[in-house]
Parts: structure tokens; C-alpha cells; sequence
């Protein structure tokens, strides 16, 4: 039991119980210990106790969060695993009325980089751009894209690939790591600028567009800008369908665990015919406009204004040389004249005049009015376009020669605002609610209107708007929509849709219009007056009669001054063809046809035509003969593309 | 028969005791650390998504070198461990000294020691070559000697001097749990109660001293120990991603190879840190808990060699054994489960990484010398 000095050779740091181990005695040592023992049990007992707290805590702890909190971390554990991505749904097609497509959808083919799996990136776009060459403006783009994006994310390197330049990418595959090929879709419009107008163009959402559907944040999804795109944009969308993916921390996608495909948009079918379409646009110069409408339900079957643009640029995105062209052209070629140019009547307006004053009863149908060639109103004196003057004319002859004494007086006699209110129910200066968006309503003014604007209305004004001139601004297509309500008694309204997804929409049936509501002694009278214009003797469009085989035309020829010609110009005896062009009156001419059965209306407006009879008439008569000619081959009634979604 | 046996070794020398050592080894305690490795084998089985060579078969082989470097120190005489008690921490404290200056000449922060196919962090050694200093110390000092506080002063330096090396290294963590060891074997030698209140309130007025005198980028990583939810993207996010995964686990876990958070990478550091999250996670509450068992099990052998111990040595070395254990198992459950802001603690025999292990297992080497001589006489106090 000797006792070890081995352990306790560290002494230090005192000394003074150096030898004085003599003094132990095994008692000693024994109590000392039992003591030691005692309190080592009872402080570790104390220890034990702590730490065994600390597993109970534990316990406490993975409890609270497993099993109390379990359903909310299961949430959080699921939201972390998945991911759901949207599926851009196809497009729905715009078909034309025979079923041609005039929006659809292309194939677009890209090459994608995805920068994980090149080796050396610039070494892949380097052997990329010998295969298919990109701008520096490419290059730069994708070098920011690839630098901002993870890299496991595809960045699109080219679109709209061509089959060569894809099977030379295809054939150096094994030069290009980190290249891939993909196809997505892109709009089309293969009609390019002959339908433009009407079919409209999609380009990329911006801020603006976004109305909530989650399809708008999708990469290459385009909405509608203008036209039936705009119009239809929500139904041509479709509904997105998705993905539920699993993906890790870094967002890579780990595996596809639920898929639902997306409802594509349903086909929309037009009432443009692309044919017909294509032989105005032919036969129009710059300045003109022109549109031609079923009469009976209002359906638009052609409609042009020229200069056009070609949509599909819209669609790679348009670039500012090309942008600037466009809007600094005086001829406009992003605006539709047909619904945006706003042009005083002139004597086609003389109808409108008529009816008011019939519906007034400020005159009979048989009460003849004597013109001098001029009209006196107080100081002011009112030219006939013929100085001669047509003398004692009724109301038949008035509008079959034109006679601009005979409604300065009617005007007279009922005021400005029985003339509006007619102009009204024939669709001039109210919304048409064409599917064109941006249509101008134009302005049918009235002694109010006037009033507002803090300025009199005198009597003059009143007279010169009898033969439609003055404040006036009217749009080419509500002076057809005007021809049309003329020819058949109904308020047809203009439009353009047929059918969505195969299904007819309503207004195709001339039943689906109301009536006018004007007698149809007076109606009967507009429209004989009108024959009279292009098939009588003495009518101003005589000349532009149809030829032999296509029944016969009612019109009436319109020109509009576009400067005021003064006394003393007229004095001098001017003549508009040596004018300028651009101080050369606007001509005009509306129409329908058959006389006895209308089918057709139609309105045309040169710009600086000079004169109704001599510019207009000609080619709305060849235009009809056109139209006539066209639909003889296919019917121009309903009939609805069929089983097409 | 067995008494017989036992007995005639027992009066014999030296060099018959080997039987009788092999006789006493604490199998039972082997086979609870052989089970705390295999639910680390299959935690790691999962960290390398059903591969065993990404961290799993590393983890066995580690584990079986460790078992026999167990059962060898287990043999040692409990005597000699003590006259080599000082030595060791001399040792330790050198290896500490090394990387640290080596880590300013390097520029580099590397805080272990390249074994081969191991690594040796010195603190994590330090660890347990302290608690074999203090428990030598302390063995033989007698209630009144404890009592004085001179005798105190050299084992407080012996505390105070690795912790402020790892204060520096900067491994703020490892610092305060070796801290908090040395003062749990301080506690069970039977110093008394308000000197630990004195040395707490002393440190509570140094801190705020030690903190100005700090330079920023100090500072910053003290705060950032605190408070690791202000670095969202850093310490706080592995801490909520690590509660989701708890959390979803839920009662009976998503099953084996089947946790979200962990194969898809939401959990950071999943085969070391994180690695109790991933057992949590596809095992659930009740995989937990059960590893939970385990490793209380350990502890608890500690302690109860602890009172069988007849020497005073042999008690204070089990107890800080067991406490430098549950310290790790405390200190890492509570990180993962949110409950205490502190990174970088492994789970040793769970987690992926050898020198928790191999310190860890030196430590259980001497328990099971402790156990195997627990009979031994020491000699006696002194006064």
C-alpha cells in the first residue's frame, strides 16, 4: 500500500507539505475518501441530472417540431420540392372566310447554349458562329444572358433557324458542347401586309399587358397589339397548362411528376376574304381606302388602306430604323384609313339630309326647290357645284344630279341636329364596335357640340353641313356601314368575326339586325334616287354603271373640298386640275349592288381624287364587278368553316 | 468458478492481469458505440444517396480502426495513463500552438493535422487531454486542499490557456465547450459552487473588455456566431432548411432514401453537421429518439463507470469523458433543431469525418481503461 509519488511530481506552486506524508494513517485516508466520494456522488448525481434535462429537452424539441409543427414543415418541404412550370398553350389560328389561314402558327426552331455542359463557352460560340453567323449584337446578348443566368438554364443562342442552318448545326454536334436544338412556335402571317390591318400583329407583353394570366411571364409568349390578335387576345391565348417538377436547392430539375397539357386557343374565323382583299389592294394607290361590306349582316369582306406593314416583323421584334420608317412616313402605314381616316361626307351624305328632313317634315317628297346655282342665306352667298343651276328639282333629282341648293334649304329648314340625329341611326359618328381596336367614332356634329367648344352655331354652318361638308369627320367604314343601313333598312354594324372555334357567332343572319325604324315609302325613294345616280340620265355616275351580266348599282358620288375656295379664285374661274395634289378635293363614292337585291356595299375614298364621279365611282364599279365575280365561286352568305378548332 | 478466477488475477501481478482486463473489457458498452456507428453507417448510406463508397464504407473502416485502438488503450494501466496525464496535454497543447502559427505563416485557417487517411483537429484532442490533466490534478487532492485557491490556479490555466488558442484559431464553439468542460470537472472534483459564480461574473465583466479590443472582422464573426439568422443566405438558411426537414419528417420519417431536404440538396452539410437532420428526416421522431437512446446510452455508461471507479482519477476522467460527449450530442441536436445559434459541431460517430471520431474513441479508450481498472489502487490523498 505504499503510497505512488509517480503522479504528483508537480508539486509546485507550494511546498510546505513536503514530507509530510509520515503523517497518514490509513483511517485517515479512508475518511478522507468517504468524504471525496460523498460529495463527487452528490455533485455528478447533480450533473446527471442536467444532462439528462437535456435530452428530455431534445426530446421536447424534435417532438415539437415533428409531430405539433409537422404538417406546416411538410408544406414547407413540398413547396421546396416542387416546382411547377407553366405550358405555353399553341396559339389559336385566324382563318379568313374559306378557311385560309391568315395568322398561324410556325415551327420555330432555336439553338440553345447551356453553358454547364460546354466545356469552354466562348470555344462553342466561336465553332457556332462559323457554322451560322451571329452579330456582334447576338454575341453580346447571349454573353450577358449566359452571365446572368444559373448555368444549367438554356439560353437561346438563334431563333428562327432555317432547315439548312439546323442540319449544319445537327452535322458539327459533336464540335458544338453545350449547343442544343429545340423547336417552339412562332406567329405567322402569310397573307403579310394584305391583311394586316384587320388580323393585327403580336409582339412580346409589356408591363401593361400583363392581366394576371401567368402564361404572359412565359419566355416567347406574344399577345395581340392590334386588330382580331388584340381583339380576341384572351380566346386566341388559350389556357396554359403545367408541369409539376421535382427540383434540388439549385433548382434543377430532378424529375417531371405530373403533367397537364394546356387547352390551345380556338380558331377564329374572319369574314375577310383574302382574294378579294388581295384584287383591291391591287387596284388602289397610296391615299386610298376602301371597304366592302356584306350589306345584309354587316360583315366586312374587304378592307384596305394603303400603304400597309408587313406584321411578322412585329414578331422578332421590331427594330428602331424600321420603327421610324414606319411613323415618319406621311402616308401612315401602321394606321387603317378605313377606320382611322376621318373625312367630311360630302354629297354622299346627301341621303342622310333627305331622310332628316322627310322624318322633319319640313318638305314632301314631290315639293320641287328652284336653283339659281347659288344660294343667298343673309349677306352670305352659297355656290352650286353647277353654276348654272339645275332649277326646279324634287328631292329625286336632287340627289340623282347632286344639287346642293336643294339641301342647303332643307338644312335650313330642320336645323343641325335633326341632321346628326339621323347621321346617328345610320352609324356615322357613334361606336360601331367593329373588333378593330382604335376604330375612330368620328364626329357627327351638332349645335351643342359647337356650344362647347365655346363657339356659335350660325345658321351658315347649318347650310354648308346640308351638303355634307363643315365639321364632319367620318370614317371610309362608316360611310359603308351607312350604304349598307341604306340599302337593306337594318342597323347592320360592321364586323369581322364569323365563328370562334368553329362555332358561329351571332349577327351573321340579316334577321340578327333591327329596323331602322324610317317608313319604307321613304326608304324606297333613297334608293331609287340612288339608282338614278349611276343608271339614269343626268346622274352624276352615270359612267360607272355595271356592265352587262351583273345587275345593276346605286350610289352616289362625293367630293370634298379640302381647301376653301375663295370668291376670288372662283371668279377667275378656277380649275381643281391645276391645283397642287394636296389642295386637290377628296373624292368619294359609296355603293351597293345588286340595285334589286343588295348584296354588296361599298365605300371608297381617294385622297385628292378630285372628283366623286371621276375617281371613286370608276373603281368602286370595278371593285363590285370584282367582288361579284369572286363570290359567284363561293356563296357570300353564311356559311361557317366547318369542324375547325 | 468465475469469482475463483477473477480473484486469483486479481492478487496476482502486473503481468497476469491480462485476462482478467480482457475479462472486464465493457462489451455491452462496445456494442452500444458499434450501434451508434451502424445508425451512422445508414445515415451516411443515405448522405451519398444509396452509395456506400461516397461516405458510408469510409465511415465503417474509420470505425473498426477506431474499435481496436479502444480495446488497445482499454489495456493500458489506468497508472500509467495518469503519469502520462500531463504529457499528453503538453502534446496537445504543442499540436495547438502548431496550426496556429502555421495557420498566420500559411495565411490559411487550417485547424487540423494531416494524418494520412485521417485528419486530427488538435482542439478536438485537446478536449480530451484535458480532462485527463485535470482529472490527474484532482485525484488526489484533498477536500481542504480544494478548498484553497492557489491549488485552483494551475488547472484554471491549464483550462484557460487551449480555450483562448481556439478562441483565436477562430473556432468560438469549440472554445466555449472546452470551457465548459474544464469547469465540469472543477464541479465534480468539489469546487465549490461560488467560485463558479466568481469566475462567471469575472467573465462577464472581461468580455465586453475583451470585445473592444477586438479589430472588425473579429467582431463580425463573434456576431455572426450569435446571431446566424442575420446571414440569410449563409448559417440562417441552412438552420430553416434544416428545421424543414425535421419538421417534414414527422413521426415515422418519409423513409430510407426517401428525404426531399436531403437528396435534393437543401440540406447543407448533410453528411456532417446536418447528419442527425438526415436521420430525422427519413426516419422521423421515432428514428430520432431512438438515436437519441443510443447516444444517451454511451453517456450514461460514462457515468455509471464513474461511481464503480474506486479511485478518484478514474471518476473525474469517466465523468469528463461522458460530459466531453454529451457536450457534442447536446450542442449538435440543439443546433439542428434551431434551438441554440452555434455551427460547426459534428455528431462524432454519426458524422462523416474522422477526427471527432478518432478523439472521440481515444477518450472511450480510456473509459474502458477507467472500467477495466477500476479497482485499482491509486494511493491516497494528499493533503
Amino acid at each position: 500500500m505504499a503510497p505512488h509519488g509517480g503522479p504528483m511530481k508537480l508539486r509546485w506552486p507550494w511546498k510546505r507539505r513536503e514530507g509530510g506524508l509520515a503523517n497518514f494513517t490509513m483511517r485517515g485516508v479512508k475518511i478522507e475518501e468517504e468524504r471525496r466520494r460523498g460529495i463527487f456522488t452528490r455533485r455528478v448525481l447533480a450533473l446527471g441530472g442536467v444532462q439528462a434535462a437535456a435530452f428530455g429537452f431534445l426530446g421536447y424539441r424534435l417532438y415539437t417540431l415533428q409531430v405539433e409543427e409537422g404538417a406546416r414543415y411538410t408544406t414547407l418541404a413540398e413547396e421546396n420540392r416542387l416546382s411547377a412550370r407553366l405550358l405555353s398553350p399553341p396559339r389559336g389560328r385566324i382563318l379568313d372566310r374559306t378557311g385560309h389561314v391568315v395568322a398561324g402558327n410556325r415551327l420555330n426552331w432555336r439553338a440553345l447554349l447551356v453553358a454547364e455542359q460546354a466545356a469552354d463557352v466562348n470555344a462553342t460560340l466561336e465553332t457556332f458562329n462559323r457554322i451560322v453567323p451571329l452579330t456582334e449584337a447576338e454575341r453580346a446578348r447571349v454573353d450577358r444572358e449566359i452571365r446572368r443566368r444559373r448555368r444549367f438554364v438554356p439560353t437561346i443562342v438563334r431563333e428562327f433557324l432555317t432547315w439548312e442552318e439546323m442540319a449544319r448545326i445537327e452535322v458539327n454536334a459533336p464540335d458544338l458542347p453545350g449547343i442544343i436544338t429545340d423547336v417552339g412556335t412562332t406567329r405567322i402571317y402569310p397573307e403579310r401586309e394584305h391583311l394586316a390591318h384587320m388580323v393585327g400583329y403580336v409582339a412580346p407583353p409589356a408591363e401593361r399587358d400583363m392581366d394576371g394570366d401567368p402564361v404572359l411571364a412565359l419566355p416567347g409568349v406574344r399577345v395581340g397589339r392590334s386588330g382580331i390578335e388584340r381583339h380576341h387576345e384572351t380566346v386566341l391565348r388559350g389556357r396554359a397548362g403545367a408541369v409539376q417538377l421535382e427540383v434540388n436547392a439549385v433548382g434543377r430539375v430532378i424529375r417531371e411528376l405530373d403533367r397537364r397539357e394546356g387547352i390551345p386557343g380556338p380558331d377564329i374565323e374572319i369574314s375577310i376574304d383574302t382574294e378579294l382583299q388581295k384584287t383591291v389592294r391591287g387596284k388602289i394607290e397610296e391615299g386610298t381606302s376602301v371597304v366592302i361590306m356584306n350589306a345584309r349582316n354587316g360583315e366586312l369582306l374587304a378592307m384596305a388602306s394603303q400603304p400597309s406593314f408587313d406584321p411578322n416583323i412585329f414578331n422578332s421584334g421590331v427594330s428602331g430604323a424600321q420603327w421610324r420608317q414606319w411613323t415618319s412616313n406621311r402616308a401612315t402605314p401602321l394606321i387603317n384609313k378605313a377606320t382611322n381616316g376621318l373625312y367630311a361626307p360630302g354629297s354622299t351624305f346627301k341621303m342622310v339630309v333627305a331622310l332628316a328632313a322627310l322624318e322633319a317634315r319640313v318638305t314632301t317628297i314631290g315639293e320641287r326647290v328652284v336653283c339659281p346655282g347659288h344660294y343667298d342665306l343673309g349677306e352670305s352667298r352659297f355656290h352650286c357645284h353647277n353654276r348654272s343651276g339645275h332649277g326646279g328639282v324634287d328631292m329625286r333629282t336632287a340627289i340623282k344630279v347632286s344639287c346642293d341648293v336643294y339641301f342647303y334649304e332643307m338644312a335650313r329648314r330642320m336645323g343641325i341636329n335633326r341632321i346628326a340625329a339621323m347621321g346617328r341611326r345610320f352609324g356615322m359618328g357613334v361606336d360601331l364596335d367593329v373588333e378593330l381596336p382604335g376604330t375612330r367614332r368620328g364626329l357627327m356634329p351638332t349645335r351643342e357640340w359647337r356650344e362647347q367648344q365655346g363657339r356659335p352655331w350660325a345658321l351658315g354652318d347649318t347650310v354648308v353641313h346640308g351638303i355634307g361638308q363643315g365639321f364632319y369627320q367620318l370614317t371610309p367604314l362608316s360611310l359603308c356601314t351607312m350604304t349598307a343601313r341604306l340599302a337593306t333598312g337594318r342597323a347592320v354594324q360592321p364586323h369581322l368575326t364569323r365563328a370562334i372555334g368553329g362555332r358561329p357567332v351571332r349577327g351573321s343572319r340579316p334577321e340578327d339586325w333591327p329596323s331602322l325604324g324610317i317608313p319604307d315609302r321613304d326608304m324606297r325613294l333613297m334608293r331609287d334616287s340612288m339608282w338614278s345616280v349611276v343608271n339614269e340620265g343626268g346622274g352624276t355616275a352615270l359612267a360607272s354603271r355595271l356592265p352587262g351580266g351583273y345587275g345593276q348599282m346605286a350610289g352616289k358620288t362625293g367630293t370634298t373640298q379640302v381647301r376653301r375656295v375663295s370668291r376670288e379664285q372662283r371668279e377667275r374661274g378656277f380649275n381643281v386640275r391645276t391645283l397642287p395634289r394636296e389642295w386637290r378635293p377628296h373624292a368619294l363614292f359609296v355603293a351597293y349592288a345588286p340595285h334589286d337585291n343588295p348584296l354588296y356595299a361599298i365605300s371608297v375614298i381617294v385622297e385628292h381624287g378630285t372628283s366623286g364621279s371621276g375617281a371613286a365611282a370608276p373603281l368602286a364599279r370595278d371593285l363590285l364587278v370584282d367582288t361579284f365575280n369572286r363570290f359567284r365561286a363561293i356563296p357570300p352568305g353564311p356559311r361557317v368553316a366547318e369542324g375547325r378548332t | 468458478m468465475s469469482q475463483v478466477f477473477e480473484k486469483r488475477l486479481l492478487t496476482g501481478d502486473r503481468g497476469s492481469g491480462v485476462l482478467l482486463k480482457l475479462w472486464r473489457i465493457p462489451w455491452v458498452f462496445l456494442l452500444l458505440l458499434c450501434g451508434v456507428a451502424a445508425v451512422g453507417y445508414v445515415a451516411l448510406l443515405t448522405a451519398g444517396s444509396g452509395n456506400p463508397d461516397m461516405y458510408a464504407t469510409k465511415h465503417a473502416l474509420r470505425f473498426g480502426f477506431c474499435v481496436v485502438m479502444v480495446i488497445c488503450i482499454g489495456f493500458v494501466d489506468i497508472r500509467i495513463i495518469q503519469k502520462l496525464a500531463w504529457l499528453g496535454y503538453a502534446v496537445a497543447l504543442g499540436l495547438l500552438v502548431l496550426v496556429e502559427v502555421r495557420g498566420t505563416v500559411g495565411g490559411g485557417a487550417q485547424r487540423w493535422i494531416d494524418l494520412g487517411p485521417m485528419q486530427l483537429q488538435p482542439s478536438e484532442l485537446m478536449k480530451i487531454m484535458l480532462v485527463v490533466a485535470l482529472a490527474s490534478w484532482f485525484s488526489r487532492a484533498s477536500w481542504d486542499r480544494i478548498g484553497n485557491p492557489f491549488f485552483l490556479v494551475p488547472p484554471a490555466i491549464a483550462v484557460l490557456l487551449p480555450v483562448a488558442l481556439i478562441f483565436k484559431q477562430p473556432n468560438l464553439g469549440t472554445a466555449l465547450i472546452t470551457g465548459v468542460l474544464g469547469a465540469v470537472i472543477f464541479w465534480s472534483a468539489g469546487v465549490r459552487w461560488w467560485k463558479f459564480a466568481g469566475a462567471a461574473a469575472a467573465a462577464a465583466i472581461a468580455a465586453p473588455i475583451v470585445y473592444d479590443n477586438l479589430r472588425d472582422y473579429q467582431r463580425q464573426r463573434i456576431l455572426t456566431f450569435l446571431n446566424p439568422e442575420a446571414d440569410p443566405l449563409g448559417a440562417g438558411y441552412n438552420i430553416i432548411q434544416s428545421k424543414i426537414a425535421l419538421g417534414s419528417g414527422g413521426i415515422w420519417g418519409k423513409g430510407f432514401l426517401q428525404g426531399t431536404q436531403g437528396h435534393l440538396n437543401f440540406l447543407p452539410e448533410k453528411q456532417t453537421d446536418f447528419i442527425f437532420t438526415l436521420i430525422a428526416e427519413e426516419f422521423g421522431l421515432v428514428g430520432a429518439l431512438v438515436t437519441l437512446a443510443l447516444l444517451l446510452g454511451v453517456v450514461a455508461f460514462c457515468f455509471l463507470t464513474a461511481f464503480r471507479s474506486k479511485h478518484q482519477f478514474g471518476r473525474l476522467l469517466a465523468i469528463g469523458l461522458g460530459t466531453n460527449y454529451f457536450l457534442y450530442i447536446f450542442v449538435n441536436v440543439a443546433m439542428v433543431t434551431g434551438s441554440i445559434p452555434v455551427g460547426g459541431v459534428p455528431l462524432p460517430l454519426i458524422s462523416h469525418g474522422g477526427s471527432a471520431m478518432l478523439t472521440v474513441m481515444l477518450g472511450f479508450g480510456l473509459l474502458i481503461s477507467v472500467h477495466v481498472h477500476r479497482d485499482t489502487e491509486m494511493g491516497a490523498t494528499r493533503e
